[in-house]
Order: C-alpha cells, then sequence, then structure tokens
C-alpha cells in the first residue's frame, strides 16, 4: 500500500537578470511555501539562478501531441512571416 | 604530540566558541544525509549544515591567525580534546528525531540571526565580513525550521507531540545562547542580552502559528563555554577526530 | 551508472493488447531519426514499462548510494573533505530526486517506486553493497564507482527520452567534480605515509572487480540490450563501456603508483587496449540476489528512514488541508 503521495510542483528558474524564467525539473512538497524552499534547495545549489517559480504540476495544461500536426503544421507556408521573405537591394544597407 | 595546546586570549575564545557551535552542529545535521523524512529534506538538511561547516572553517582560520601559534582550521577542529571545546550544550545533544533536528535549529537560529547581525557592525573587518556571510545563511535557515515549526506544531497530533517534547528538551539550553562576552571582546563583539528581545519575538510569532506553547524561563543548563560539557561531545569528537588522531602527522 | 537494469528481462503482462503496427513503426522511425519522446506521445507498453524500470533503478541507485559514503561524512579527516564529502552525498540525493521525477511523467509515482525498492522488487546497482571500511573507500568511489558512472551516463544524455535526457545533462554537469575529488583523495593517500599508502592500495584492491561489474554481464548473456539499443535508451553496450572505463582508468592508478589486483592485465599494443582477466560472474550474481556483504544493511537503512519519516510527512499534508481548509472557510465568511 503507498500511502498519500506528496504533491508534485514544477520548477522555473531565473538564471540572470533579464532573462525569462525556465523550466528546471520538479520536487515534492505539500505546500507552496514548501514546494518553493525545496526548489532552491534542489535546483539553486550552484548559484543557478536568482528567482524561482514553483506551479502545481496539475495546474498545467498541455496541448495533446495527437493534434500536433493542425496546431502547428499550418505556420509552415506563411513564409511571409519571416524577414528573409522579402527583398530588398544590398545598397539599402541593414534593415 | 597529537593534542594541541591553544594560547588562549579572550578573543580566540570568543572566536573558537561560534566556531565550535557551528562544527557541532553541522556535524549532528550531517548525520542525517541519506536518511531524511524525505528527499527533499536531505538536500535542506545537508546545504544547512554546509552553510555552518562553512561558517565554522571562516572562524577557526580566523582564530589561528588571531592566536598566531601556527595553527590551521583543522588543528583547531581534530586536535582539541572536549574539555577544549568551547560551543554551547544545545549544539552537542544528539540528533534525535526530526522534530528535535527543526527544533535546535529553530531556536539556535532564532539566536544566532541577531547576532550575526549585530556583529556585522563589529570594528574588526574581519567578523564583519564572516558575520554578513552569515546573516544571509542563517535568515535562510529560521525560514527554513520556522516553517517545519508551524507544520508539525499544526500538523497531526503527533507532530504536535514531538515538537513540544523537542521545545521542552532544547528549552533549558537556550540561556547559555546569550551569556555576556568577556570583557576584553565586549568592543569587538554584540553584547547578547539585548538580542534576546529579537530572539522572543520571533519564538512567540512561530509558536503562535504553530499553536505552541512557550516554555517558562526556569534553570538553564550551561558549562560548554568554559569547556564544561555533557556526555555527548566526547563520543562525538572520538568519531569526528578519528583519523587525525590513528594517523597523527599526516596528510589528508 | 547503474544501467543494470537493462539486462533484466521484460516481461510483458500476459494479456497485454498488442501494439498498433502503423503506430509502433512511426515510434520507431523517430527514434532513429534521433526525434526525442515526451511523455505525452505515444510510446510503446514495452518502453514505457522498460523505461521506467531504468530511471527508477537508477534513481534507487543514487539514494542507496548515498549510504556507503554518507558513513565516511562525520569521520572525513579536515573540513575541507568534510564539506566536499557532504556535498557530493548531498548531489547524489539531488540526482536520485531529478531521475524519480523523470520516471514519474511515465505515470508510476515516486511513493509507487519507493515502494518498489524498499519491498526488495526493485533492483539498484551491485557496487552499493560491498561496505566502506577505511577511508580510502571514499577516495576509491569517486574515483573508479563515479568514473564507471561517468562512462555510463554520458551517452544517456542523448537517451530517447526527453526527460530522462534532461536529468542526465544535469547530473553529468554536477557529477564532474566528484571523480576529480575522489582521485584527489587517492593521490593524497599514494603521496603519503606507508600507512596511507597500503590503505589506498587495499581500496584499490577490493573496488577494482566490483567496479568492472558495474557494467553488468558480458553482451553474450546481456537480455535486454538489442531492444534498447534499438530505441535508444541505451547508447553502448557493458562490454564497449567496460572497455573503455578499464582504457581510462588503468593508466590513472599507474600514475598514483598502485597496483591493479588483476595478473592478467595487459596492454595490448594491436588493439590499443588494456586486457583484462576474467570477471568474477558468480560474485556479481550473487551479490544482485540479495548475498553482498551490505544488502540487508542497506535497504534496512533505507526502511528505517521511510518508516520513522512517515510522521513528518504525514503532518506537512496534514497541515497544507488545514490551511486550505481555513482559506476556504475565510471565503465563504467574505462572501
Amino acid at each position: 500500500m503507498s500511502e498519500t503521495p506528496m504533491p508534485i510542483w514544477e520548477v522555473f528558474v531565473r538564471a540572470r537578470a533579464g532573462l525569462a524564467h525556465r523550466h528546471a525539473g520538479s520536487v515534492h512538497a505539500a505546500d507552496a511555501e514548501m514546494a518553493l524552499q525545496a526548489a532552491r534547495d534542489t535546483y539553486t545549489r550552484r548559484g543557478e539562478g536568482l528567482s524561482l517559480w514553483v506551479v502545481p504540476s496539475a495546474a498545467i495544461t498541455a496541448s495533446d501531441p495527437a493534434d500536433r500536426d493542425s496546431l502547428f503544421e499550418p505556420t509552415a507556408d506563411k513564409i511571409y512571416r519571416h524577414p528573409t521573405f522579402y527583398e530588398v537591394p544590398d545598397d539599402v544597407g541593414h534593415m | 604530540m597529537t593534542t594541541i595546546a591553544v594560547a588562549s586570549t579572550p578573543l580566540v575564545e570568543a572566536l573558537l566558541a561560534r566556531a565550535d557551535d557551528a562544527l557541532v552542529h553541522a556535524h549532528r545535521l550531517s548525520e542525517w544525509c541519506g536518511h531524511a523524512p524525505m528527499l527533499e529534506e536531505d538536500l535542506a538538511l545537508a546545504n544547512v549544515a554546509l552553510d555552518l561547516l562553512g561558517q565554522a572553517r571562516s572562524l577557526y582560520q580566523y582564530a589561528a591567525e588571531v592566536e598566531g601559534a601556527g595553527h590551521s582550521e583543522d588543528d583547531l577542529a581534530y586536535r582539541r580534546d572536549a574539555p577544549q571545546f568551547r560551543n554551547a550544550l544545545i549544539f552537542e545533544l544528539p540528533r534525535g528525531d526530526f522534530a528535535e533536528t527543526i527544533a535546535r535549529l529553530f531556536l539556535a537560529s532564532a539566536a544566532m540571526l541577531p547576532w550575526w547581525q549585530a556583529a556585522m557592525e563589529s570594528p574588526d573587518a574581519r567578523i564583519a565580513a564572516i558575520s554578513a556571510k552569515a546573516e544571509k545563511e542563517v535568515t535562510y535557515h529560521l525560514r527554513h525550521a520556522g516553517e517545519w515549526m508551524i507544520r508539525l506544531g499544526d500538523g497531526t497530533e503527533e507532530s504536535h507531540a514531538r515538537v513540544a517534547a523537542a521545545v521542552a528538551k532544547y528549552w533549558p539550553y537556550t540561556g547559555e545562547l546569550f551569556e555576556a562576552e568577556h570583557p576584553a571582546v565586549a568592543a569587538l563583539l554584540p553584547d547578547p542580552a539585548p538580542l534576546r528581545a529579537a530572539f522572543d519575538a520571533t519564538v512567540a510569532r512561530v509558536f503562535a502559528e504553530a499553536g505552541l506553547d512557550r516554555p517558562r524561563d526556569g534553570w538553564m543548563q550551561k558549562g560548554g563555554r568554559r569547556g564544561v560539557h555533557t556526555e555527548h561531545l566526547g563520543h562525538m569528537l572520538a568519531v569526528m577526530q578519528h583519523l587525525q588522531r590513528a594517523y597523527p602527522g599526516a596528510v589528508w | 551508472m547503474y544501467t543494470q537494469a537493462l539486462n533484466q528481462k521484460d516481461v510483458a503482462p500476459a494479456a497485454g493488447p498488442a501494439e498498433d503496427p502503423e503506430r509502433l513503426a512511426r515510434f520507431e522511425a523517430r527514434v532513429a531519426a534521433e526525434d526525442k519522446i515526451e511523455p505525452n506521445d505515444w510510446m510503446p507498453a514495452a518502453y514505457r514499462r522498460t523505461l521506467t524500470r531504468q530511471i527508477s533503478q537508477h534513481a534507487h541507485s543514487e539514494i542507496v548510494g548515498m549510504l556507503p559514503e554518507g558513513n565516511w561524512i562525520t569521520r572525513a579527516p579536515s573540513l575541507r573533505r568534510k564539506a566536499a564529502l557532504l556535498a557530493k552525498v548531498q548531489d547524489e540525493g539531488g540526482h536520485g530526486l531529478y531521475l524519480y521525477a523523470a520516471a514519474e511523467t511515465l505515470g508510476t509515482s515516486r511513493e509507487e517506486l519507493v515502494d518498489q525498492l524498499l519491498s526488495g522488487k526493485a533492483k539498484y546497482s551491485s557496487i552499493f553493497n560491498y561496505p566502506t571500511l577505511t577511508w580510502a573507500d571514499i577516495g576509491a568511489i569517486g574515483w573508479l564507482v563515479d568514473g564507471a558512472a561517468i562512462m555510463n551516463q554520458i551517452p544517456l544524455c542523448r537517451t530517447s527520452y526527453g526527460p530522462y535526457a534532461r536529468a542526465m545533462v544535469r547530473i553529468c554537469k554536477e557529477e564532474s567534480f566528484h571523480q576529480r575529488q575522489g582521485y584527489e583523495i587517492m593521490l593524497t593517500l599514494a603521496r603519503g605515509t606507508e600507512a596511507q599508502k597500503a590503505m589506498a592500495q587495499d581500496a584499490l584492491d577490493r573496488w577494482w572487480w566490483p567496479s568492472l561489474m558495474m557494467f553488468g554481464p558480458p553482451d553474450a548473456e546481456s537480455a535486454h540490450t538489442d531492444q534498447s539499443m534499438r530505441w535508444k535508451i541505451k547508447r553502448f553496450t557493458n562490454d564497449a563501456l567496460r572497455q573503455q572505463f578499464v582504457d581510462a582508468t588503468v593508466p590513472q592508478g599507474h600514475f598514483l603508483q598502485l597496483s591493479f589486483p588483476d595478473p592478467e592485465l595487459r596492454y595490448d599494443e594491436e588493439a590499443g587496449h588494456w586486457r583484462y582477466g576474467a570477471i568474477d560472474w558468480e560474485e556479481f550474481r550473487q551479490v544482485l540476489a540479495g548475498n553482498g556483504p551490505c544488502n540487508r544493511e542497506r535497504l534496512e537503512a533505507r526502511r528505517r528512514a521511510h518508516a520513522e519519516g512517515a510522521w513528518v510527512r504525514e503532518a506537512a499534508l496534514a497541515h497544507a488541508a488545514k490551511r486550505r481548509a481555513r482559506r476556504a472557510a475565510e471565503r465563504q465568511a467574505a462572501e
């Protein structure tokens, strides 16, 4: 018989000022404060971070891999969204 | 000649007191490594122990310099016998269960945080620098232990009973943390007496949330600062110093 | 380290449905193209089972692996060594934590995985069932056991399952100090007093063969290598990794002026490899079967920590529940 599971939290670390928080891993903790401390003690032992987020794993809604084509394929042919689609003579200089 | 004689001065004694506090406490906390109630706590307690070990090393190094007898941090840690140790008794008591470990860490951090904060103002630049680093570390130790005090105090019936018993056990050892320094070093180190108010306020705030009663200030155990210890320190040092004692003069 | 799990037979549940051949083919094509598989992706049941077993046993190995080295934290002979050892053993706990988290993305909770370890159902690396008898063992473990682990773990950074590969990248980065820490201890002892040199030699004598066994049985007897290689769960065979380890380690041992406990050890000029003598696979089987010198102590220590910590975990959950209830009551009162 397994005991009551300890909730899982996803940990996001901001490595330096100006960078976005980035997913680092997860920890188990009963509540948000202990999750934050566990994240600090686990994922920032080597000066990896300046700021932390912890989010209950259960609170994350993920896209379904089966929908990958319908969600992400349609952008493939919209090349006019990219700067290289447009021709500007070299003489104009950097644009 | 494996045991050294320390050329003692009031400043050396005072530095050794805080260094021994940190080393002995780190030793007790390190006993949890691999045995904590959950993996996250294995990491947390090891972090605290590493902070304390770092504080001990800085203080031993400075004590050795002040002593000026050519001793190293390891000579001071490994080649003094129990009566030469100056730590407060609270730190040498056996690890106990998790409630005892947390109660000791909480009470000690609540007492040490205002001490380090005051020591940051020391006219001795080394003491000020060591204190500035320790103050940040102990702020986190207090936060970690304080949050656990609340969870254990206001958790289950069992956890409440365990943490209440741990507080009752350690309370008589808190008085020693506020013993006055030698008059010769009073200008360099904080006067502990006025720091009591900060300790009392921290205890009151956390105990209120944890649903714990503050024990009455009765008879306080002391002796560590003059080398009169509990029976436990000798055993701890027998383990800790074993290799240095068994192979005198060897480099590790 | 610890890919010994891959040498066990995968036993499919008796009534398991056959995989849809079309999906299976698509999956295998993705893996062959070095695409990473992520938690929500479709995967064959056998891939999920094999990975769960391998990752969790890797995690168990890290956790049980804290014990033999932890045995010397309180006796480390200098403050510098004490700090390094405590940090290293703590790292192993962290690595266990990352790996349990990776295994959990496959659908088994940490609580269940820990139960499998404590009940004896799950295995962990054979190496941790050997005792640490002297301080030199801490050097030998760092040098040999972590050295063997690195051989094994670096290729796993490119394993096909995304969460496992990412955990391994983090682990390999953190482990880089472990082997150096161990070798530095060995070097200090080898250059020390006669007693210290003898201590270092004794440790090498005792840890050499068990370290070679860490890579698992010879390829010819390894039950699972083919499929695991195809699925890129495993990237090199046991024997290839073992040879790589021997080639890297023997010159390091000679630099220490220590001898290896293998009279057949010799350099094969033509092949450019160090050839080693026969490994005692009966000892390996016995240790895996529970008859190593420390199997019982290791599991007992884990069971005790788990049992003695139960009230703490319960208290944390109970407090969180009380807090939620109080907040809900406050909200209701405010409405």
